[in-house]
């Protein structure tokens, strides 16, 4: 029987969650340009391998291959029709991967498109995407949801709500990225940390925070604010930076002892969930696993893990 | 001209019901179409483009405007056409493969009607290829390519290493745009121009299809 990951997050210890897919993936022959979720489907086994070098590595809680995995995310690519099998595909090879070992995080991220008043699209139809993929996810065995990189908190929202409407118990982490302005951190929808913490409070999200974004220096900003506005835990999945082009490769400047190094300003920010972002490998998750553990020694006087 | 200001003004509020409104009482004072166009929709979407790229306003104000930007232009656009005023030429623009991010792209697609282009619109996720194919086919003179990821921005080579393999060069010219595009990528991978925000990406084209033409 796998822990309560609820049970550790309201004990007070700070659990890792593990790195970027989409990057491996590309290093493992996707082509760029297809959708990353087909390879749930037809290349599973590249997925349960992934999961297993990030638990080796360390991680507690590994997301599956799902991002964009909501029907109206696929229609883009003509796959709107598999979504069920895509997202259950994806949740079953993390499953098969880390057994017992860590939680399964399912990751769900934007539709794509806006919403009324703005856009075209409907709440409703994004509500039913979403809740298709909810469905998939959860029926797969996912230990906890993960909405992630949500720039309206409109929509945010409704997958969060979507989440609730198929389990009233799994825990439920949403998280948006931010920008600096000149008036503080915003989404690109306008949307500010005090505003993203009452509304996804308010949805029924057990865990906020934000992922991607501009880097880890920034990310204890973000953190901090997000401190001073709302009660619940917190989660942060940071990128390795910008990332640059050097001789047409793609290069994250982050490197996992940069990251690392803030292992203690995410305790001090009283960080719930750490993980990775865009551009973050198996050995940024090591190295923080390890400098986790010293801080963790230094504040409690024992270890998470 | 004040009625302008005004237009420009309704147009950052997102006034989709006062914009065209005024347009037309623009053109009851007497005011010449296309000084409407220019010193009413375009120099008010360009303060909308520059607000957003500072992070003065959000994407949402964004949408709005450019919505009140068409109503408008859709009272000028028969006496933009009756009065014969020359298109300055066909421009297919895209986010290029792996990208699905087109608010940017939009907006210059927007502003390059406004000034007056032809513009074909490919949509995001467009493969090398693409771009060239609709280029020839429809005869533009300038291909726009935009990118917001750092891991899509290769294409935009694909797409200049393309035109020089068909020894298009000459005849098609390429701008590129974006927030990880830089001045240096452009130049490192032989693009013809780089579009640092919108208006300076309507200033490029124009030089483009100048040249081209």
């Amino acid at each position: 029987m796998k822990e309560s990951f609820k049970a550790r997050i309201v004990a007070g210890d700070v659990l890792l969650a593990d790195g970027a897919i989409g990057s491996l993936l590309l290093e493992r022959g996707l082509a760029p340009g297809a959708a990353p979720e087909s390879l749930n489907l037809s290349r599973p086994q590249l997925l349960e391998e992934i999961a297993g070098l990030y638990l080796e590595a360390g991680a507690m809680i590994i997301q599956s291959n799902t991002f964009g995995a909501s029907p109206l995310k696929l229609s883009h690519y003509g796959l709107a029709d598999k979504a069920a099998a895509i997202n259950e595909g994806g949740v079953a090879a993390v499953c098969r991967a880390v057994g017992e070992r860590a939680w399964v995080a399912a990751s769900c991220g934007p539709s794509g498109r806006i919403l009324k008043p703005f856009g075209d699209t409907e709440a409703e139809q994004v509500y039913e995407s979403f809740r298709t993929q909810m469905q998939a996810v959860i029926n797969a065995g996912a230990d906890v949801v993960c909405v992630e990189t949500m720039s309206d908190v409109n929509e945010a929202r409704l997958a969060v709500q979507a989440a609730r409407s198929v389990s009233a118990s799994i825990p439920v982490m949403a998280t948006m990225t931010f920008e600096p302005t000149p008036r503080g951190f915003f989404t690109i929808m306008g949307v500010s940390i005090a505003r993203a913490c009452r509304e996804l409070e308010d949805a029924g999200a057990d865990l906020v925070g934000s992922n991607c974004g501009n880097g880890s220096a920034q990310m204890v900003a973000i953190a901090e604010e997000f401190k001073k506005n709302t009660r619940l835990p917190l989660l942060i999945q940071a990128n390795a930076g910008v990332p640059e082009l050097r001789q047409g490769k793609v290069h994250y400047p982050e490197t996992p002892e940069f990251m690392a190094g803030l292992a203690g300003a995410w305790l001090d920010a009283g960080v719930a969930v750490i993980g990775g972002c865009c551009g973050t490998t198996p050995g940024h998750t090591r190295a923080m696993r390890r400098a986790l553990d010293e801080e963790l020694k230094k504040h409690h006087g024992h270890t998470s893990s | 001209m004040e009625i302008l200001s005004r237009i420009a003004q309704g147009l950052e509020a997102g006034d989709d019901a006062a914009v065209p409104q005024l347009t037309r009482d623009a053109l009851a004072q007497g005011i010449a179409a296309t000084t409407v166009l220019d010193e009413g929709l375009i120099a008010g979407m360009n303060v909308v483009g520059e607000k957003f790229r500072v992070h003065d306003i959000f994407l949402p104000d964004v949408l709005l405007a450019a919505r009140a930007m068409y109503a408008g232009m859709d009272v000028l656009k028969p006496l933009l056409i009756s009065a014969g005023v020359a298109s300055r030429g066909r421009v297919v623009i895209g986010s290029v493969q792996g990208d699905l991010h087109d608010i940017g792209k939009n907006l210059v697609g927007i502003m390059l009607k406004g000034a007056g282009f032809e513009v074909i619109d490919l949509g995001n996720d467009v493969a090398a290829a693409t771009f060239v194919e609709a280029a020839k086919s429809q005869q533009a003179g300038v291909i726009g390519m935009s990118a917001l990821l750092t891991t899509t921005m290769p294409v935009m080579k694909e797409v200049v290493d393309l035109l020089k393999k068909e020894r298009l060069c000459g005849r098609i010219k390429t701008i590129i745009g974006g927030a990880p595009v830089s001045r240096d990528y452009a130049d490192e991978i032989g693009a013809d121009a780089y579009g640092y925000d919108c208006a300076q990406a309507v200033e490029q084209v124009k030089h483009l299809a100048a040249v081209v033409s």
